[in-house]
């Protein structure tokens, strides 16, 4: 393994967010009880930045990013506060009509099983030329062509002939680039990634993050990464937020939060997750693994207090009934916890 | 859109607040009630005819010959001077003892077929191209050769409908054994050593049963509707039985003068046949949990 | 039943011995169904696994791992090639010898949803093997069931629940309980932490070993995280559209991967530690259809290191190191 320490680029110049997400809330309404499945998220991302968004199912990270894109089940079934300000401008002011100008153009999403999203009855030219068409107001000509270029840009071998294809004709990673070119065809400055790699094998994984990572130089667009992985985060991120049960637990830029994560949640994560190289490191065995007991809680039934504590090996009194409050530790680093110092004593092994 | 609120609501605690599970059918699915409400309603008329009707059905007068609806006949007599409301009374068993036996025929005869070729794939070959071959054949044309071959009566009218009915079923059933089967709790139910009867009562057929049932009373609608298409052409229940059918027939003659003899079996077996299929798409809402929540 | 061939007196055969196991499935076309080509899923592998042990089979989608897997358990019929357990030629054996063979080898599924009938309560569902072998009467049998409960992490009131009120980490368990519940000796695990969230796939996997350790289980466990397959293995074998291209010790496979495509799955891993970001050799296009694999070395298409007689001829496992073996015609 040639493991060349290549840094993950110089975080950009903090400059004004392109997207910048305060207090989203969302919740949903399921036989007359209100499920909150976002409760008080906020987060800022700028041109140039990745920023990932890592939990478990169900901590909201994707309806965090349907939420932004405003494609929720419409109220009454679903109800949206916060604050959105996609450079500057609240979207959540827009009218539907001119929402759709913003989605695909301004913001765009890719979503985690490429085959549900992709019309299976047209072709993936067509598909991405009548995006260039409806947004830019292009001729059906300049769509094609648009989108001949794109196949190219996301590295799929003869554009020309795979533009007439039809998505079952294409294997998943090849899905998966359509989805990325048909997502960037009309240059968004914000891109919303949704697990885009985890149906895929590791070594398109690889082809995909690699590909995000080169369009993100060339085109400056900000990235907001949704992934449960930690490699991928440590591959990708600048900047990392970590959701559990709705809500961000911590925040910090990728190098400062692998090295001192200060929520036990996070530290919990890292220990479960077996290393790759593990059998090469003298000792008796494998290490155990560090567990995290317990499941994460229902949203009918959200703890008092801090929504960790039942799980967390650190948690006291305070923490069954105090909510504590998401604060900087340290610079540029936040983290929900009572006892953020001893956050890093959280590994939980089980006898 | 529902796998959104699934997931986000962690899926794992059941919902706290029970309510009544027939109060919660009515609110959910009101039209299936009423349709279930109007059939219930029709058998029970049916199977009290001889103490609700006010006539012999069968016995002739010829004094009172197509007498409109007034308070002796409410609704009118025929041309030979019978009830109507009294025929259509009895009528109303017939169709439902054909409905019936047809839905519980098919459905039994169907199942079993369909069981066979869904998990024997020599099996499947040969029973399939017979189902092929058995539902090209046209109903009518079939109770007109068995009509031909037997004497008339309401048991030869129902296998004629059930022969061209049970290839649905057996498709219906077949379809799901074929995709249960490779579920993956089948596979493990075979792995921890589960034999074939056990692994088809336990595992493969209650799947079937939502669909099966929901098939039945498209069925029983359907085979209700062509008695009395037999019936009107001279092919199905034999004359001197009332069904609607029949009735419908014998006043074709005098339309013009006695249109009660064709509206009032017409409306009824109108109001039956769509009782069912009410009923029929309020199960089918109710027993797949995707479509109910749609609409 | 046969007895142990070719194996010189008191020489223990190991627990599994697949030989040249091939499956191919037909894709039939037309009026009559005649197979008109074939998918090349299983293409002549061959393993061996010990007591005790744990053997991983790692490879991406389509490559057959799973396949593999459900012929083992003659889930799926082989189309030829041999699978011995205990010594025992079980390939040809009927349904009735399949069920006694079925209480030593057992299977964890993937998919902790479909794999439980939802019309079964958690009870029913671990207690059902006791019953189709007619062990014990209703009330031994729940005793059993509730001791199968707590040594895998759940409380027996949660018998009489069904598969839907359990969460996904809690449902792999009810699998995993069910599988012990005739004390085999092999389970082969399909995936059975993939569909898991990290922190729960955890607790399983630790689970899984702590039962190894209990019960002397041997493991057949097929996944495509190679960080778990490395965890959890003593062995680790690499398959590539339907082949075995490479099989080690896990630390002389990680260590020093010999195969080129070992190599590249390694690479492609992305590593939990930021600014390790590798500078690699992505590997360039998908892998190709199993329905017509590539000549010679399946793998030449995307191998940086092909050289002409890689898609001539086929490479053969050799021996390149202690229990290492490797398909390549360059090392």
């Amino acid at each position: 393994m040639s493991n060349a320490n290549v840094s993950a680029g110089a975080p950009p110049p903090a400059g004004t967010p392109l997207l910048s997400v305060r207090g989203l809330e969302t919740r949903f309404f399921d036989d007359g009880m209100a499920l909150k499945a976002v409760d008080g998220l906020s987060f800022d991302v700028a041109r140039g930045e990745t920023l990932c968004i890592v939990g478990e199912s169900g901590c909201g990270k994707s309806v965090s990013a349907l939420s932004v894109m405003r494609l929720l089940p419409p109220p009454p079934a679903s109800r949206v506060d916060g604050t959105i300000l996609l450079e500057g401008q609240d979207i959540r002011a827009l009218s539907e009509r001119e929402m759709r100008r913003v989605r695909g153009n301004s913001i765009s999403m890719i979503f985690q099983e490429p085959m549900t999203s992709l019309n299976p009855v047209v072709t993936v030219g067509y598909q991405i030329a009548e995006a260039v068409r409806q947004h830019e107001g292009k001729s059906w000509a300049e769509g094609f062509e648009r989108a001949v270029e794109m196949l190219r840009l996301v590295r799929i071998p003869e554009p020309e002939r795979r533009v007439k294809e039809y998505p079952h004709q294409l294997s998943g990673g090849m899905r998966q680039r359509v989805m990325i070119a048909m997502a960037l065809a009309c240059r968004p400055r914000v891109l919303l990634a949704d697990e885009p790699t985890t149906a895929l094998d590791v070594t398109i994984q690889a082809q995909i993050l690699e590909l995000m990572r080169e369009l993100q130089e060339e085109t400056g667009t900000a990235i907001v990464l949704i992934t449960h992985d930690l490699g991928v985060v440590a591959e990708m991120a600048h900047r990392v937020v970590v959701m559990y049960a709705g809500r961000k637990v911590e925040e910090a830029s990728v190098g400062d939060l692998f090295e001192r994560p200060c929520h036990p949640y996070t530290v919990g994560l890292m220990g479960s997750i077996p290393e790759l190289g593990s059998s090469l490191v003298e000792g008796k065995g494998p290490r155990r693994l560090a567990e995290i007991p317990g499941i994460v809680p229902s949203l009918r039934a959200m703890p008092a207090g801090c929504r960790f504590a039942p799980r967390c090996p650190l948690a006291t009194d305070r923490c069954r009934t105090e909510m504590p409050p998401l604060e900087e530790h340290r610079p540029r680093h936040w983290s929900a916890c009572w006892h953020w110092e001893r956050a890093q004593e959280a590994i939980h092994v089980h006898a | 859109m529902t796998d959104i609120t699934a997931d986000a609501a962690g899926g794992s605690a059941p919902a706290p607040a029970k309510r009544s599970r027939l109060g919660r059918i009515v609110r959910r699915h009101p039209m299936m009630v009423a349709g279930g409400v109007i059939l219930v309603t029709m058998a029970v008329v049916a199977a009290a005819a001889p103490l609700l009707a006010p006539h012999d059905p069968i016995e002739l007068n010829v004094v009172d010959r197509l007498r409109p609806p007034d308070e002796d006949y409410l609704l009118g007599t025929d041309a030979y001077g019978r009830d109507m409301l009294s025929r259509m009374l009895y009528g109303a068993r017939v169709s439902l003892i054909v409905g019936l036996a047809v839905a519980l025929l098919s459905t039994v005869l169907g199942l079993l077929i369909g069981v066979i070729a869904g998990y024997y794939r020599l099996a499947d070959a040969i029973l399939m191209r017979i189902m092929d071959g058995l539902m090209a054949i046209p109903g009518i044309l079939l109770a007109i050769a068995l009509m031909a071959l037997t004497r008339a009566s309401i048991e030869v009218v129902i296998l004629a409908i059930t022969i061209p009915e049970v290839p649905r079923v057996v498709r219906l059933v077949r379809a799901v054994v074929l995709s249960i089967r490779e579920q993956t709790y089948v596979q493990a139910a075979i792995a921890i050593g589960t034999r074939f009867p056990r692994l088809m009562l336990k595992h493969i057929l209650p799947n079937t049963v939502a669909p099966l049932v929901v098939q039945a009373t498209y069925i029983f609608a359907h085979a209700v509707l062509v008695e009395a298409y037999l019936s009107f052409l001279g092919v199905g229940t034999p004359p001197e039985i009332p069904s609607w059918g029949n009735i419908i027939a014998e006043g074709r003659l005098y339309v013009q003068i006695a249109f009660w003899q064709v509206l009032f079996p017409g409306l009824a077996l109108a109001v039956m046949v769509l009782s069912i299929n009410v009923l029929g798409d309020g199960l089918r809402d109710m027993l797949d949990p995707k479509m109910s929540r749609r609409s | 039943m046969s007895t142990p061939e070719n194996l010189a007196p008191g020489v223990v055969p190991p627990l599994l011995d697949v030989r040249d196991l091939v499956k191919h499935f037909p894709i039939r076309r037309g009026l009559f169904g005649t197979p008109a080509a074939k998918v090349h899923a299983v293409d002549g592998i061959s393993l061996s696994i010990a007591a005790g042990e744990t053997l991983g089979l790692v490879g991406e989608s389509g490559c057959g791992k799973s396949t593999a897997g459900k012929v083992i358990l003659r889930l799926i019929e082989p189309t030829s090639g041999s699978i011995r357990l205990e010594g025992r030629d079980i390939t040809t054996f009927g349904d009735g010898d399949m069920r006694s063979v079925r209480r030593e080898m057992q299977v964890v599924f993937q998919d902790p949803y479909s794999s439980l009938n939802p019309r079964m309560r958690a009870g029913e569902i671990v207690g059902e093997p006791f019953i189709n072998y007619g062990m014990g009467n209703a009330g031994e049998r729940e005793d059993k069931v509730a001791s199968l409960f707590r040594r895998v992490g759940l409380r027996p009131e949660q018998m009489a629940r069904y598969p839907h009120e359990f969460s996904g980490g809690q449902r792999q368990r009810l699998g995993i309980a069910r599988a012990l519940a005739l004390g085999p000796k092999l389970i082969i695990g399909d995936e059975p932490v993939s569909a898991l969230d990290v922190s729960v796939q955890a607790q399983v996997i630790n689970l899984l070993m702590d039962l190894q350790a209990e019960f002397g289980l041997s493991y057949l466990f097929i996944a495509h995280d190679l960080a778990v397959v490395e965890h959890i293995s003593h062995r680790v074998a690499v398959m590539y559209l339907g082949k075995i291209v490479e099989v080690a010790p896990k630390r002389a496979l990680f260590g020093a991967p010999q195969h080129p495509y070992t190599e590249a799955l390694l690479a492609s891993v992305p590593l939990p530690k930021p600014g390790m970001r590798r500078a690699r050799q992505t590997l360039k296009g998908d892998v190709p259809s199993p329905i017509a694999p590539p000549s010679g070395c399946r793998f030449h298409t995307r191998c940086p290191y092909a050289i002409p007689r890689c898609s001539q001829e086929e490479p053969l496992l050799h021996k390149v190191g202690e229990g290492h073996d490797v398909a390549c015609h360059l090392r």
